[in-house]
């Protein structure tokens, strides 16, 4: 049986890890917010981005002369894995979920006999896969120092991972990401950007408009394939932005409510155990008034 | 009113502008062009230069440093990489964007040397129009 003092430093203790939890889903609250509104910016661009990298890729993909970046190299042996997640912890099953999806699809590819090459983005993502697969990783993206990330930032990535395809490193690259859905549900997704994927959404009958393109449509492809993915990479950004806040908003709330429930039942415990030392004094006094 | 586009530019943070326009003078990769309504529809990359819009409430003027323009019809999109409205841009901005061109051309591998050196140029170019653009107003 703890003692009363004991007890006491345990209330207090809890109490203030309550306030410390609810502080931060506050903060992420509002964090969650400003992610959601950046999202939300983003979305124009990205949508009138696919529509006509589709149409062109419909019109150019199936010719001889396609760019590598949309036919690929013709083959699939290496894999470049680009796993994101965040810089910080304490937030719930975010960062776990992400790499379990990434491992399970990684140890496909090695059973499949495939060379897998990773690189993480956000340190979170690393520590967790360096146990496994610490040999295959080779570069990290480090995010620490960014504090709201900017498509400067996922032209970077597309940078680093447009050299290592144009150095002939890789055949598939695959990104995953957590796709945000609402504050307590976050989707893990894998989206593969190169060979370059457009969802074609009933494009065949509708949009039938003839452009001219200036210059020709393979030069736009060329010049737009790169953006594309930058673009697709901005988007995963912030989407995995989004849902870190969300993730971490709800797991916080979780740990406000068990630091309160904590608190009724130690307060309990406490009352009860003051209450049994006074018990026990009581009788002591009246066994000893008794004794002369 | 049947003289009047929908112009939007967006960048991937945000979107920009979304007006009515009279006309838009986009900086093409092939050379300047004017959209007006009722243009045949074109998709055209971008050269570093600046993006006049005529509407209504006046003209506007956008820097923008690469991307595409989508044309149909009724309709511009710009989507640029990264895009300003003239007044913002300053002095500090241009140069670095200068430096870092500069640094690109510098450092391109062989075949991609007439790029970099044209988007240099381009980028000077555009320095000029728009001090010009900005003592003149």
């Amino acid at each position: 049986m703890p003692n009363l003092k004991d007890l006491k430093n345990r209330i207090a203790s809890v109490k203030s890890t309550r306030k410390i939890t609810k502080a931060m889903q506050m903060v992420a609250a509002a964090k969650l917010r400003r992610a959601q509104d950046a999202a939300e910016a983003a979305r124009p661009y990205a949508e009138r981005m696919a529509s006509v990298m589709g149409g062109l890729a419909a019109s150019v993909g199936s010719s001889e002369g396609a760019p590598r970046l949309l036919a690929g190299t013709g083959s699939d042996k290496v894999q470049l894995v680009v796993v994101m997640t965040s810089e910080r912890g304490l937030c719930g099953g975010f960062n776990s979920t992400i790499v379990r999806l990434a491992r399970m699809r990684i140890n496909t590819m090695l059973a499949n006999g495939k060379t897998v090459k990773i690189i993480t983005v956000g340190k979170k993502g690393r520590e967790q896969l360096r146990r496994d697969y610490a040999n295959l990783m080779i570069q990290h993206v480090d995010l620490t120092e960014v504090k709201r990330v900017g498509y400067a930032n996922a032209a970077d990535i597309a940078a680093t991972v447009l050299s290592r395809f144009a150095a002939d490193e890789f055949d598939v690259a695959t990104i995953f990401y957590n796709r945000f859905q609402s504050v307590i549900s976050q989707v893990p997704t894998a989206q593969q950007i190169i060979p370059a994927v457009f969802e074609t959404e009933g494009d065949a009958g509708g949009d039938a408009t003839l452009y001219d393109y200036e210059p020709s449509e393979e030069a736009i492809l060329e010049d737009l394939l790169p953006r594309g993915i930058a673009t697709q990479v901005f988007t995963a950004l912030l989407e995995n932005a989004a849902s870190e806040q969300g993730a971490r908003m709800s797991a916080m709330d979780n740990a406000t409510r068990n630091a309160g429930e904590m608190i009724d039942k130690l307060t309990i415990k406490y009352n009860r155990s003051r209450q049994a030392v006074i018990t026990n004094e009581l009788i002591e006094i009246i066994s000893g008034a008794e004794a002369l | 009113m049947a003289d009047l586009m929908q112009f939007d530019l967006v960048s991937p943070e945000r979107r920009l502008a979304s007006l009515k326009a009279n006309s838009v003078q986009i900086p093409g990769a092939d050379g300047d062009l004017t959209a007006m309504p009722d243009h045949a529809p074109m998709i055209t990359t971008l050269r570093p230069g600046v993006l006049r819009v005529n509407g209504p409430d006046g003209t506007s003027a956008y820097f923008v440093t690469g991307g595409f323009a989508d044309v149909s019809g009724p309709t511009a999109t710009i989507l640029a990489e990264r895009a300003m409205p003239v007044a913002e841009v300053t002095s500090e901005i241009m140069d670095e964007l200068i430096k870092d061109a500069e640094a690109k051309r510098s450092g391109a591998a062989d075949n991609a040397v007439d790029t970099a050196a044209k988007f240099l140029a381009d980028l000077i170019a555009a320095r000029d129009e728009i001090k010009i653009g900005t003592t003149a107003s």
